[in-house]
């Protein structure tokens, strides 16, 4: 029983990581039918903003408020790859409307110049370089509509973008100056330390459990809740179910798609930097850090089925326990005297790699059964 | 993508045969040892990224797990040469299995004594598990997106499988093949490497006429009418899952051959060949060099891994971002690729902004080549 409750923990925990990490895709990928590979890299950006918080944070004049780094850090994590999210679906991702093979080329093309940006720029002036991105982008949308409605809003907005170049610039140098190792770039990969209150172990039920963990499921939750109670109940959730379930008809109900579009993607791409928080949390941070988890990710929409959160969230939770199961090699352990040729099978896939392996052995074998994921979306296309 | 392609000149044919052919014969003996070799390397990939054409541009499925049947080929070449020369080692097998404490060769490499059996395995073994993978997938209607994503998920299985049997296929390490024996002779001498050269660029041509052959009439044409419209193919009355599982066999089978060329010029195969990156450049040999035009994916996959090796030379950071940047530019702003530009209306487009042709205000075979006809 103990050995059961366990697994279970333990499931949920790597379940949890996974579920906050395809969250974000799953939405985005119900709505535009986009796959988007540089989800992992947007999760890397979260994850090295939770270093740069961390770094910013031992500034003597931040000191007293360390502790609370890792939560201020889930925010900034938030808005860092929304912008850069926001940045991509304005760029690139919106000329490909309707062609998803291309778009899943072009992401992976940007996952790569991500990767590379991290390595080769030192993350001050990176930091820098979103500040002046999230002030060349947003800025505009809150001009008092007289200047907006203006002959002369090009020049407002062209002068919007120097001030934020400026900006940038700025907050690069500043940060550049008073945190040494944030000015050169490396591509070496760095840690997060845990604030003290989150290290630790508690104990739940007779089995000790890591306190990051128990955060990273509290961070889950918390995604989950807010993104369920964003989409059910407030006017832009409407807006967004109602695209993804058929985008012409909204359209010509006056839904403007262009901005559904925007601020899906935005929130997809934001929950990837959540994602990146909690996975700073379980090791070192490296340019790569976003490939490990990503076709997880994907394995998690492809199960659950598109459009619906309750689907994301079980398939995550089952390929979670599994995982655990099947890697640990727990089925042994809770069934000792099973006949020799199966224990022989479950030690043989009793590894992380080797249990990818069974699990997507597994997928394939319930996708003959169910080809459109656990919870698919009803319709009479001939196409879906 | 256009229909109307100009259709070249027989001369301009003729004189590319031979400037092609005097190119092939000549190279080992003007270029040196290295930079053969390279060439070599990656004349063995334009043959993998024929595969990927056939299925991503003439068909419509986006594999990104190309680098599974790619490595399947390469395995089975390296293991066959590590067989044939292990007399010299305890148990007559490889000498890696004794690391292991393996003392008999496992029962599946047995048949890879017989040189005719692994002659026959390299296409065939890649070819019959793209044919599994893809009928199981087919059969389900999955496409699109999903057929990608699943497709790189198998890609990371292999890996990790590869990557974790060391008493099987010496795992992470791979199999090296350059010190190898083949006919008396060291696989990886200049001697052996040039006959090797020519091997690639003989396979290399007879693939790309295969390939024509195999996109020509009526079996090309539902392919690319699955590309274009599937349901429509299928209301028609042809099933589009026996010709999709027959298409992505043969890239597979072409992707084995590929990877037993290029292991036995790069001296090794190891779950590296199985990496998603690897897998993934593949598919953008073929978009920069035009999908759906044959010649365009060779072009593609000699020019850019040529790019590849000058620019990582030269300034090792830079290629990621010049990689990035052509994913993006060529899905972007060049869809049909550099050949398929040029072979449809990109330069007689270019020449009018310039005003220096007609412009055309009907239909090109109306106006341009009304004396051929259509070439419907």
């Amino acid at each position: 029983m103990e050995l059961l409750l366990d697994s279970l923990f333990n499931g949920v925990a790597i379940g949890s990581v996974l579920l906050v990490a395809a969250l974000g895709l799953a939405i985005v990928f119900g709505l535009m039918g986009v796959i988007n590979l540089a989800h992992g890299e947007l999760m890397m950006l979260g994850a090295y903003t939770t270093y740069v918080t961390q770094l910013i944070f031992k500034l003597p004049i931040l000191k007293p408020f360390y502790n609370s780094y890792i939560i201020v850090s889930i925010f900034l994590a938030f808005i860092v790859s929304g912008v850069v999210g926001i940045l991509l679906e304005k760029t690139i991702i919106r000329k490909l409307y309707g062609s998803p093979l291309e778009t899943l080329l072009a992401t992976w093309g940007v996952s790569l110049i991500l990767q590379q940006f991290v390595r080769s720029v030192p993350l001050a002036y990176g930091t820098g370089l979103v500040i002046s991105l999230l002030i060349a982008l947003f800025l505009p949308t809150i001009f008092p509509l007289k200047i907006k409605e203006s002959i002369n809003f090009k020049y407002y907005k062209f002068s919007t973008w120097i001030f934020a170049a400026l900006t940038g610039v700025l907050t690069g140098s500043l940060i550049s100056s008073s945190v040494s190792k944030l000015s050169r770039a490396s591509a070496r990969n760095v840690d997060v330390t845990a604030p003290s209150w989150m290290r630790g172990q508690v104990e739940i039920i007779g089995t000790t459990f890591p306190k990051t963990r128990l955060m990273i499921i509290v961070i889950t939750l918390i995604s989950v809740i807010a993104i369920t109670l964003f989409l059910n109940q407030s006017a832009w959730g409407m807006r967004i179910r109602a695209v993804t379930q058929n985008r012409q008809m909204s359209d010509c109900l006056g839904i403007s798609t262009e901005k559904v579009d925007i601020i899906t993607f935005g929130i997809g791409s934001g929950l990837a930097g959540v994602a990146g928080v909690a996975v700073s949390l379980l090791g070192s941070v490296g340019p790569n850090v976003g490939g490990n988890y990503i076709v997880g990710c994907f394995m998690v929409v492809v199960l659950g089925g598109v459009g619906n959160l309750l689907g994301t969230v079980f398939a995550s939770f089952g390929i979670g326990i599994m995982t655990d199961l099947i890697g640990a090699g727990r089925l042994l352990s809770i069934w000792p005297d099973m006949p020799l040729p199966l224990s022989n099978t479950i030690n043989f896939f009793a590894t992380t790699s080797m249990a990818r392996v069974m699990i997507f052995a597994l997928i394939v074998i319930f996708l003959q059964f169910k080809p459109t994921g656990l919870f698919p979306q009803k319709g009479r296309m001939v196409e879906n | 993508m256009s229909f109307s392609k100009i259709k070249f000149d027989k001369k301009i044919v003729l004189s590319f045969w031979i400037i092609l052919i005097a190119l092939i014969i000549a190279a080992p003996t003007l270029l040196p040892v290295f930079r053969l070799n390279l060439l070599g390397r990656y004349l063995s990939l334009s043959i993998v990224a024929l595969g990927v054409d056939l299925i991503w541009g003439y068909t419509g499925l986006l594999s990104l797990g190309q680098g599974i049947f790619f490595a399947l080929g390469g395995y089975c070449a390296a293991m066959y040469l590590q067989i044939t020369s292990s007399s010299e080692f305890p148990n007559n097998i490889p000498e890696f299995f004794a690391l292991y404490g393996v003392e008999k060769l496992p029962f599946f490499w047995e048949p890879f004594r017989s040189p005719i059996f692994t002659f026959f395995a390299i296409w065939i073994i890649p070819a019959l598990v793209a044919g599994l993978i893809g009928f199981l997938v087919f059969r389900n209607r999955i496409k699109g997106v999903y057929f990608s994503i699943l497709t790189q998920a198998s890609l990371l299985v292999f890996f990790n499988f590869f990557n974790g049997q060391q008493k099987l296929i010496n795992g992470t390490n791979g199999l090296k093949t350059d010190v190898t024996q083949l006919f008396g002779q060291m696989v990886g001498s200049e001697s052996m490497q040039r006959i090797f050269f020519w091997i690639t660029a003989i396979l290399v041509i007879a693939a790309w006429f295969f390939a024509k052959w195999v996109v020509k009439g009526r079996f090309g044409n539902i392919l690319i009418g699955i590309r274009d419209d599937e349901p429509r193919v299928r209301f028609t009355g042809y099933n589009p899952v026996i010709f999709k599982t027959i298409i992505f066999s043969i890239a597979g089978g072409l992707a084995g051959i590929s990877g037993a060329l290029y292991t036995v010029q790069s001296g090794i195969v190891s779950p590296q060949f199985m990496t998603v990156p690897f897998s993934i450049e593949m598919v953008i040999w073929v978009a920069v060099g035009g999908r759906g035009t044959l010649l365009g994916a060779i072009l593609g996959a000699v020019f850019i891994n040529y790019a590849k090796s000058l620019v990582s030379e030269a300034l090792p950071a830079s290629w990621m971002f010049i990689q990035g940047g052509l994913f993006i530019l060529v899905v972007t702003a060049l869809p049909e690729g550099v050949l398929g530009w040029i072979q449809g209306d990109g330069p007689r487009n270019l020449l009018q902004r310039f005003g220096l042709k007609r412009k055309i205000e009907t239909y090109p075979s109306l106006e341009v080549n009304n004396n051929e006809g259509n070439n419907g």
